[in-house]
């Protein structure tokens, strides 16, 4: 059987195995990393040439089971702290950027919505994302914070799900990171409100334990801290820590 | 030619071998589900509310949703079959596009067309005041969409195979096309329908994509047993499993007295 | 009510002028694509004509461009070559399914059919499914079914085609006993000329989709008008013109008859009245010919000449014969049937 699964695996990955004199360094990111980490990493590949990054974005919490299940990954890149406590690999993971969240309505703002408190309004429709997935936890702290008892129509499985709620006029707000918002261009408008401040979404990014390649992976964490990605990231909507 | 016939029991290994390997490739990731099992943790998981409710509403909206392909995609198989309609090829492969695409292409399919500002469901809500997303009718519509050509399919196969002279022998007895098909076609390919409606009903107990897409995700409303495993997932993978296990034993025991009582074992 | 139909298709090139009295047993006979089924089809309503009629008395059934009634408005009853029974259905429920189409209700339609199902000796297997029957009683189940509605029409498609020879012979009797009984217009299509003398009224024949010839079974059994019919009736045929008792055939021979003619004739004669030798015997009606083929039969040897012709010989008089060396051919003036050509 493990003969079969190895030679099922050999198949699978002979199609793409090259001769590239190349290091490539493995970056699982949280999905709302996606534009961002993309632009970050052609930056720095243009700055280490030789070094190809590769990324994996998906849920946080699907990334840290992954990473634990033995997936080869270099750096891991989360939309929050819990997630990357999760991955027991993890060396010395710091914070290097922070979202926030933002009312995202459809153009046009058709629900007219005005604040966090329209969320408890049963007439009006209504994503949250749920509150397993960083945002839903986020979104609970903030309708908390502003005493708010929400009254959502769908609690999604990720941010970008809620935010296809809206672009699709289906809802008439979602709670989402301000980046998604940024991201979304024309379709979407973004909506400030007091209350996000308390919750801020903290991402902390690591070098792994069994990392492949750890030096440049290394390089990779400290060209993503440095101020080129500091710039990149305030660009993308994201605060600085 | 009339060599003896040694031991006729004895299967080729060029048969039995891919066999076994087939066998065991989609047995195995359900043992490794079993064996992750926390048994012990399974009564108190298994009676918390949100699961019976996730359980209740899926078999429910997977009941629903069959009933709906039976309804609409018996007919439309028999058409298929026997209508003499042009561009027959072209909408025999429009049927099948739910297998190939993505559920959740699908979910956003159904959300452009019957969402609130689709034109269908801008109709639906002007006239009679209904919205389908974010509803069970959603989770029911959002099911019978990705279910309905296993049906279709297996029904307009049943159809075919069977002898279309019989119908004739019904209608040179007086019987109009409805009482024949009624009376003569249907009996006739009633295991086809059987074995379309079964496979139906797996396939929208176990749908995601489309149902999350279009229908979303609320506790007692539209969280079904797939979309409670997804966001246990998230959290709590121990739960994931629970609930896994719960949705399979229940197809299976579901699976198993159907063929008992339909197929005949 | 008579039926007055003129088939006309271009599948299989049909063209079938057709009449058939109440009580009367019409027999379609025709090699295998004729269009014999297509004729039956047609009259079900199964297939629209493309040129023609079919009309049942007053009433019109199909005169292409404009009246069609469909199949299951016409007072038909089909048995069908492979019966079509309903397999999901009891005996009884298959018999009584006409008469539940047309709207009579369940339990009066079910009593019927139990009568139909005495008539044919089936009682007693009413309740069984139609895979429980053996060929010949399924036949007489469809007979039953066909008969169950009391169609104007009944139409039979090669109803004895799919038995065993022995359970044919039963079967067909029974048949042509229940045709007698039934007081419609009948229509049968076979290709076995036994089929069609046993049970036809009269017969009417039909090669590549046209009528070529009709008349009652001993008439068309004695004065083939074709080879195929020649053929199935065991005779050999040859044509010519006929100048008092002397023939002059169409490759040019001579022959003798006994029968005095005059004009264009048919000379129909038994395979048995040939008799082969290595010389050229004297008197008439000789001939060189050359051996085709040979089929041994019970107590009979089937020599195949050229020309279509066959001659049956006795062993004893195969036995003095070289079949490979050269022959002629020769038959008594007396044994030639003659007759006018149509």
């Amino acid at each position: 059987m493990r003969a079969l699964l190895l030679a099922v695996l050999l198949v699978l990955t002979g199609c793409s195995s090259s001769q590239e004199p190349t290091r490539t360094v493995t970056v699982f990111a949280a999905a709302s990393l996606t534009e961002v980490f993309t632009a970050i990493g052609k930056d720095f590949e243009a700055a280490n040439p030789g070094v190809r990054i590769t990324f994996n974005f998906a849920g946080s919490s699907a990334l840290a089971q992954q990473i634990n299940q033995g997936a080869p990954a270099d750096v891991f890149a989360s939309a929050a702290p819990a997630n990357m406590k999760q991955v027991t690999d993890a060396l010395a993971p710091v914070t290097f950027t922070r979202n926030q969240l933002e009312i995202a309505v459809p153009k046009g703002n058709p629900g007219k919505i005005t604040g966090l408190a329209d969320f408890g309004d049963a007439n009006r429709k209504i994503a949250l994302c749920a509150e397993q997935v960083p945002c839903g936890a986020a979104a609970k702290k903030a309708l908390a914070a502003a005493g708010v008892t929400g009254a959502p129509d769908t609690l999604e499985q990720d941010v970008k799900a809620a935010l296809t709620k809206v672009r699709l006029g289906e809802v008439d707000a979602a709670l989402v990171y301000r980046t998604d918002v940024k991201a979304a261009g024309a379709e979407v408008e973004g909506i400030d409100f007091p209350e996000a401040a308390s919750a801020v979404n903290d991402y902390p990014i690591a070098v792994l334990g069994k990392a492949p390649n750890a030096a440049d992976a290394k390089r990779f964490v400290d060209f993503v801290l440095s101020d080129r990605g500091k710039t990149a990231l305030t660009n993308a909507g994201f605060t600085a820590p | 030619m009339n060599g003896r016939r040694v031991s006729r029991g004895r299967l080729p290994a060029v048969l039995v071998l891919p066999a076994l390997v087939g066998l065991a490739f989609l047995v195995l990731p359900l043992v490794g589900l079993l064996l992750r099992t926390p048994w012990a943790e399974l009564p108190t998981r298994l009676f918390s509310t949100g699961v019976g409710e996730a359980l209740q509403l899926s078999l429910l909206c997977a009941s629903l949703a069959t009933v709906v392909c039976v309804v609409l995609g018996v007919p439309l198989a028999w058409v298929l079959a026997r209508g003499e309609l042009p561009g027959r090829r072209l909408i025999r492969a429009l049927v099948t596009v739910p297998l190939v695409l993505p559920p959740v292409v699908g979910g956003v399919a159904l959300l452009l067309v019957l969402g609130r500002r689709g034109p269908v469901g801008e109709l639906l809500d002007s006239w009679f005041g209904v919205s389908l997303p974010f509803t069970t009718a959603g989770v029911v519509v959002a099911e019978a969409f990705v279910a309905m050509p296993f049906l279709v399919i297996s029904v307009e196969g049943a159809l075919r195979a069977a002898d279309p002279r019989i119908e004739e022998a019904a209608a040179t007895l007086g019987a109009s096309r409805w009482l024949t098909f009624r009376r003569v076609t249907l009996p006739s390919v009633m295991p086809g329908v059987v074995a379309g409606t079964v496979l139906c009903w797996a396939r929208a107990l176990g749908e995601f994509g489309a149902t999350i897409t279009f229908a979303g995700n609320f506790p007692g409303e539209t969280t079904t047993m797939p979309l409670a495993v997804y966001l246990a997932l998230e959290s709590d993978p121990q739960a994931a499993i629970v609930l896994s296990v719960v949705l399979l034993a229940v197809s299976v025991a579901v699976l198993a007295s159907l063929r008992d009582r339909w197929v005949g074992g | 009510m008579s039926l007055d139909a003129l088939l006309q298709m271009d599948r299989a090139c049909l063209d079938l002028p057709l009449t058939v009295e109440p009580g009367e047993v019409v027999v379609v006979l025709g090699p295998n694509g004729a269009g014999k089924t297509t004729a039956l089809r047609a009259l079900a309503g199964l297939l629209p004509l493309q040129g023609g009629h079919i009309r049942l008395g007053n009433h019109v059934w199909d005169a292409p461009p404009k009246e069609f009634v469909p199949p299951q408005q016409r007072p038909v009853g089909m048995v069908f070559q492979d019966y079509l029974l309903f397999q999901h259905m009891s005996v009884l429920e298959n018999v009584a399914f006409g008469l539940r189409a047309r709207g009579i209700p369940r339990h009066t339609a079910r009593s019927r059919a139990l009568t139909w199902l005495e008539t044919v000796g089936l009682a007693d297997r009413a309740r069984e499914r139609p895979s429980a029957l053996s060929g010949g009683q399924a036949q007489r189940v469809a007979l039953a079914r066909a008969l169950a509605t009391e169609p104007e029409l009944l139409l039979l498609d090669e109803p004895l085609a799919a038995l065993d020879a022995a359970t044919r012979l039963r079967v067909r009797a029974e048949l042509a006993r229940h045709l007698r009984d039934f007081p419609g217009c009948t229509v049968l299509v076979t290709h076995d000329p036994v089929d069609a003398m046993a049970l036809g009224d009269r017969l009417v024949v039909i090669e590549d989709g046209q009528v070529t010839q009709t008349g009652a079974p001993r008439d068309v059994a004695q004065h083939p008008g074709t080879d195929y019919i020649a053929h199935l009736v065991g005779l050999n045929l040859v044509r010519g013109k006929a100048n008092g008792t002397i023939v002059t055939l169409d490759n040019g021979d001579t022959w003798m008859t006994t029968t005095a003619a005059s004009g264009a004739i048919n000379v129909a004669f038994a395979p048995t009245a040939i008799r082969l030798s290595h010389t050229r015997t004297q008197g008439p009606n000789a001939w060189q010919v050359t051996v085709t083929g040979v089929e041994q039969h019970a107590h009979t040897t089937r020599v195949h000449l050229d020309r279509s012709l066959s001659a049956d010989l006795s062993p004893t008089a195969l036995a003095d014969l070289d079949l490979d060396g050269p022959l002629w051919a020769s038959v008594d003036p007396a044994d030639l049937r003659v007759y006018k050509s149509r």
